[in-house]
């Protein structure tokens, strides 16, 4: 019987359960969609909880100290901040000049029967792990790089300071190619949704002007897009900030400040993956978490930057991979 | 008009021929550097069979890693370990992934959805080894081990947001008027979600979940200090346990050829393992427009 006192039918009984059960799975859902938000205040969480030690013994000298030693228990960020900031910042002048020429061979030029098998191989790149690139790097590249490609630099544009000094084949430029490798099918591939929702009016109109198929580039394409392929750069430099394994099996791990791309480096992300499980005492720990949360740091605000930049473009939602 | 002011209004042929030319290179450049792109897979594939096939054969598949200075041996807990590893990404990242997707693509309102969206591109661009340092933190530290349940954790975290975004695509494909029959025919909202809607877009998502599989598979860096690795079998999830890009990234820095040979050997099982699923979702989703 029902409040009323009307006898209950199976009708109205079904009826109850399945309103029981919308609830439940709407809930259920929303839990799902909630728990985007609780993982990103997790992670802010725990890395801050990792870090209050480093935090109350240094402050925020810890970002400028450039020593890092832990057998005196000295913490500095900055040779780690340095390095990852070099490797990427090479990375992207490597990366995006050829990512974005690629998405317009793609886009503008490249015939239908060679666009689809190139794409593919792109996307087979993205999909190779970073440990493999890593692998990769320490056999093949490196030596290739300290036999032929360094000496040549050093011999040709030694008189820069950038190309000076002895060479080892573990270097940050070494780090700065391999990661170049990695972030190219993230930036091609943005880059190439950017330059595909150009309209088709734009490139006519210069065409009908009498342009060179380069300077509808340029003149329609180009100057149409320049703010969603710096968005597509800017989502590849965090990628680039963050990228870890292979990074630190190329770049040399010493930290130290140089201007010598030839010269070892380390990462943000390197020095953690290399020292947590050693570290002894506390306060090292510590101040690990604290670069973690430097390195979190710059990587949400370069993402957030570039998923609006990616937003205001297009509307829709370019950023993933 | 004389011929010469009619020459200096029109460009002359040689400026003409200049921006041909221009162009022409330019194109070519194009052209070279989709080339150039193309060539590390390639090298990387070429030297991953070179150096990987001929130290794989069936012990590698069958036996522990030998002990150090001795030849031999195999990676046979690390596969498996790899594979427990994607099982339990898969048990935590699927289930909360997709019923975020249904949450995106059916209920959520659109300053919710957007927030989400925005949250979930961004958790995409975390880097991996801080959810390693976050799962250390949260599973590692108060359980006093490193566990499989840690690395399961850190990888199942990771394949949230990616399928989440996934899911919410493709289930958005699906025709609202498939939505409104069912609703004209009285069924109850969540049936018409999950039988008629995800059953809709169940390529598509099985697609998502894949890729995002496809992905966590390779990673290393998170689960350096959660699953930590292991040279023996693991019989406990609450223990360390190995995993294919572990342990080829230990056998990688080691000094030891032989252990050279072997990371050679789990880097082209790990790509081949990778590309195959690649395939499958090649497969699955022919016929589906192309992106």
């Amino acid at each position: 019987m029902d409040p009323l006192g009307r006898p209950r039918s199976p009708a109205s009984q079904a009826a109850r359960g399945s309103r029981w059960a919308d609830r439940n799975f709407y809930l259920l859902a929303l839990l799902a969609a909630l728990t985007i938000l609780g993982l990103i205040a997790l992670v802010g969480w725990e890395l801050y909880r990792g870090c209050h030690l480093a935090l109350a013994k240094f402050g925020p000298a810890f970002l400028a100290n450039s020593s890092w030693d832990p057998v005196s228990d000295v913490y500095g960020a900055l040779p780690f901040i340095f390095g990852t900031l070099v490797s990427s910042l090479i990375a992207l002048i490597i990366a995006v000049p050829l990512g974005v020429a690629t998405a317009l061979f793609l886009t503008e030029m490249a015939p239908q029967a060679i666009r689809q098998p190139v794409i593919t191989v792109i996307e087979m790149l993205a999909a190779v792990p970073s440990v493999i690139f890593g692998l990769w790097g320490i056999f093949v590249l490196i030596p290739w790089l300290r036999d032929h490609l360094f000496p040549w630099l050093h011999s040709t544009l030694g008189f820069l300071p950038f190309f000076s000094g002895p060479i080892y084949g573990v270097s940050m430029l070494a780090g700065g190619i391999i990661v170049a490798i990695m972030i190219l099918p993230i930036i091609t591939s943005v880059s190439r949704e950017i330059i595909r929702s150009v309209p088709n009016l734009q490139r006519e109109a210069a065409y009908a002007l009498g342009s060179t198929h380069w300077e509808v580039i340029r003149i329609a394409v180009l100057s149409y897009a320049h703010r969603g392929i710096f968005g597509a750069a800017v989502l590849g430099l965090g990628r680039a900030l963050g990228e870890t394994m292979a990074v630190t099996m190329v770049i040399g791990n010493r930290p130290e400040i140089s201007a010598s791309l030839f010269a070892p480096g380390y990462t943000l992300a390197s020095v953690i993956a290399n020292e947590f499980t050693e570290a002894t005492s506390d306060l090292y720990l510590s101040a690990l978490f604290e670069l973690g949360l430097v390195l979190l740091g710059i990587t949400l605000i370069v993402n957030v930057i570039a998923q609006l930049m990616l937003r205001t473009f297009s509307g829709s939602s370019t950023g993933k991979t | 008009m004389s011929a010469d002011s009619y020459n200096q209004a029109r460009p002359s042929i040689s400026q003409q021929a200049r921006r041909r030319w221009v162009s022409r290179i330019v194109t070519a450049l194009m052209g070279l550097s989709a080339l150039l792109v193309m060539t590390p897979l390639f090298l990387v594939l070429y030297f991953l069979i070179r150096e990987g096939a001929s130290a794989l054969d069936w012990h590698f598949f069958t036996q522990l890693p030998k002990p150090t200075g001795e030849v031999g041996g195999g990676m046979a807990n690390a596969i498996v370990g790899t594979l427990v590893l994607l099982g339990m990404a898969a048990a935590i990242g699927v289930p909360i992934g997709v019923m975020g997707g249904v949450y995106l693509a059916e209920y959520g309102g659109e300053r919710t959805n957007d927030v989400i969206r925005f949250t979930a591109d961004v958790l995409n661009g975390i880097p991996s080894i801080v959810w390693g340092m976050v799962v250390y933190a949260m599973l590692v530290v108060p359980f006093k081990t490193f566990s499989a349940y840690a690395g399961g954790v850190a990888l199942g975290l990771m394949m949230v947001p990616m399928v989440m975004r996934t899911t919410e695509e493709v289930m958005l494909l699906v025709p609202q008027s498939y939505r409104e029959a069912g609703l004209a025919l009285g069924i109850a909202r969540w049936k018409i979600i999950t039988v008629i809607v995800i059953r809709t877009a169940m390529r598509g998502i099985v697609t998502g979940v894949l890729i995002a599989l496809a992905r966590v598979a390779g990673e290393t860096a998170p689960l350096l200090f959660t699953a930590l690795g292991n040279n023996f079998w693991s019989h406990n999830l609450s223990e360390p346990i190995s995993a294919l890009p572990l342990q080829i990234f230990s056998y990688a820095i080691s000094p030891y050829d032989d252990w050279h040979r072997q990371a050679w050997a789990g880097a082209l099982v790990l790509m081949l393992l990778i590309l195959v699923t690649n395939l499958v979702v090649r497969m699955l989703s022919r016929g589906r427009p192309q992106s």
